[in-house]
């Protein structure tokens, strides 16, 4: 068995970024980001989109959460909740580096 | 049309029918066309202008063995300055040293290399060349040097079904980001020798259970890409994600279609770039309309509460089986000529037990692709 990886949590003092593979990209024809992977592309709603863009290696996810939680005018455990879910399935996905 | 028309996402360009290697799979047309019918740089850079142009986000580029173009440099930085994510789809064998880099340097954004088997032996009795297995590991290595992501894609039929385990752990050894366990479509190449490469029940059941199993174990990891083996299936797949829907492909002289397989429909003619433009082609082309949407539908897709969930099915498998390019995807349990799946099952079975018992080794029994064989068809 090899073992040379293992998955990777999402913690509050995660400084998720987004890997070489995935990018975030205007796209001028749909007047919409995607967000464009191998073999996939996605089409990320506006809450998606403000916290991929976030994913820059140097936000913390405490910090996304205080921020987006400001921005929204949300709950804050509510917002957190919403977020750490995101960023752990596109973790998995390996769509984000946590 | 039941719906309005939208713009393609994906675009797979097949540079060229020329490969080093023989897979008796492959989803070329069993007439390849030579060198000298290939599109120049200009024109591939043209066409894939006016793709990005027309909402292409991503192109696949393919072949054959689409490094065999020494202008790929040129066509990925092409690509990559209208912002389109590019993909080399590639059975990396003798490719020149600095190419890699040269590509990554050009923009490309993500490597997709095949693996005939898991170990040497079969890749190299699979793709019937010497030494392919190393000089494939040695690609997987200068990709991920050149910091490219990578997938490994293995294609499975009867000869390294059994291998499902090892092409697990091959992908792991090798750093790559995800792993397409894909069993074999039959069409093309894969068609002619069906026979040959059919699997059997058994192996086809254990391979779903190791692959589900190493999808969850593997999560956040190893992204594993299980492509079903329609012949045992329930329902079919939705073939390129619908005809001409969202993705089309572009044969090496320009023919454009909406399948690399849809050229076995010859009902349907179809047009190249040059004669008219992409978006004329994309819009306009019969053959294009032909299966659009679910319009042209007979039953039992018609009243289907799945229509829009596989849109038919493959267009050619019910060409290739039913002999209508309008039926129902014989896959689809809900086919009037499903059964004919499992005789075709059946047959190739006994089929493959009459050559085990005669003694003859199994790629004996291969029509390897290359542009000779096709006589042999005729």
């Amino acid at each position: 068995m090899t073992a040379l990886r293992e998955r990777a949590l999402v913690l509050l003092d995660s400084t998720p970024s987004l890997p070489r593979h995935v990018r975030i990209q205007f796209d001028p024809v749909r007047q919409a980001y995607a967000v464009l992977s191998p073999e996939r592309v996605f089409w990320p709603d506006e809450i998606s989109l403000d916290i991929l863009r976030r994913c820059d290696g140097r936000t913390s996810v405490g910090a996304m959460i205080a921020d987006l939680t400001a921005e929204y005018d949300a709950p804050e455990d509510e917002v957190a909740g919403d977020i750490m879910t995101f960023l752990q399935e596109w973790a998995d996905r390996l769509l984000v580096r946590p | 049309m039941s719906e309005a028309l939208l713009p393609p996402i994906g675009m797979l360009a097949e540079l060229t029918h020329r490969c080093p290697l023989q897979c008796p799979y492959c989803s070329n047309p069993t007439e390849l066309m030579k060198a000298n019918r290939e599109l120049d740089t200009e024109t591939w850079l043209y066409l894939f202008r006016q793709a990005a142009d027309l909402g292409v986000l991503q192109v696949h580029l393919s072949g054959g063995e689409p490094t065999l173009r020494r202008d790929l440099e040129q066509l990925i930085a092409g690509l990559s300055s209208h912002g389109v994510y590019t993909n080399l789809i590639t059975a990396g064998v003798g490719i020149a040293e600095g190419r890699i880099e040269a590509f990554a340097e050009a923009g490309l954004d993500h490597v997709q290399l095949s693996f005939q088997g898991a170990h040497a032996e079969t890749t190299e009795r699979i793709g019937n060349h010497r030494g392919g297995h190393q000089k494939k590991l040695e690609t997987a290595r200068r990709v991920r040097a050149a910091g490219l992501p990578l997938t490994i894609n293995a294609p499975i039929h009867r000869h390294n079904i059994g291998e499902v385990p090892d092409f697990i752990e091959l992908a792991l050894s090798l750093g790559a980001e995800r792993l397409e366990i894909a069993n074999v479509q039959y069409s093309g190449w894969a068609l002619v020798n069906r026979d040959a490469l059919m699997p059997d029940r058994d192996a086809v059941e254990r391979q779903m259970e190791i692959v589900g199993q190493a999808q969850e174990r593997l999560r956040g990891i190893l992204n594993i890409d299980f492509v079903t083996p329609d012949y045992f299936a329930i329902y079919p797949k939705p073939c390129m994600g619908g005809w001409a829907r969202d993705a089309f492909m572009v044969a090496p002289d320009g023919t454009v279609l909406p399948c690399h397989a849809a050229h076995t429909i010859r009902s349907l003619t179809f047009e190249r770039f040059g004669d008219r433009s992409l978006a004329e082609i994309w819009t306009d082309s019969p053959a294009f309309n032909a299966f659009r949407g679910t319009d042209w539908m007979q039953e039992p897709c018609r009243g289907c509460e799945r229509r829009e969930i596989d849109w038919g099915g493959c267009r050619c498998q019910a060409m290739a089986i039913a002999g209508d390019p309008a039926a129902t995807d014989p896959a689809c349990v809900k086919s009037p000529v499903h059964a004919r799946m499992g005789m075709l099952i059946d047959d190739a079975l006994a089929s493959a037990r009459a050559e085990k018992a005669a003694g003859n080794p199994p790629e004996e029994s291969f029509i390897y692709r290359r542009i000779a064989a096709t006589t042999q068809l005729a």
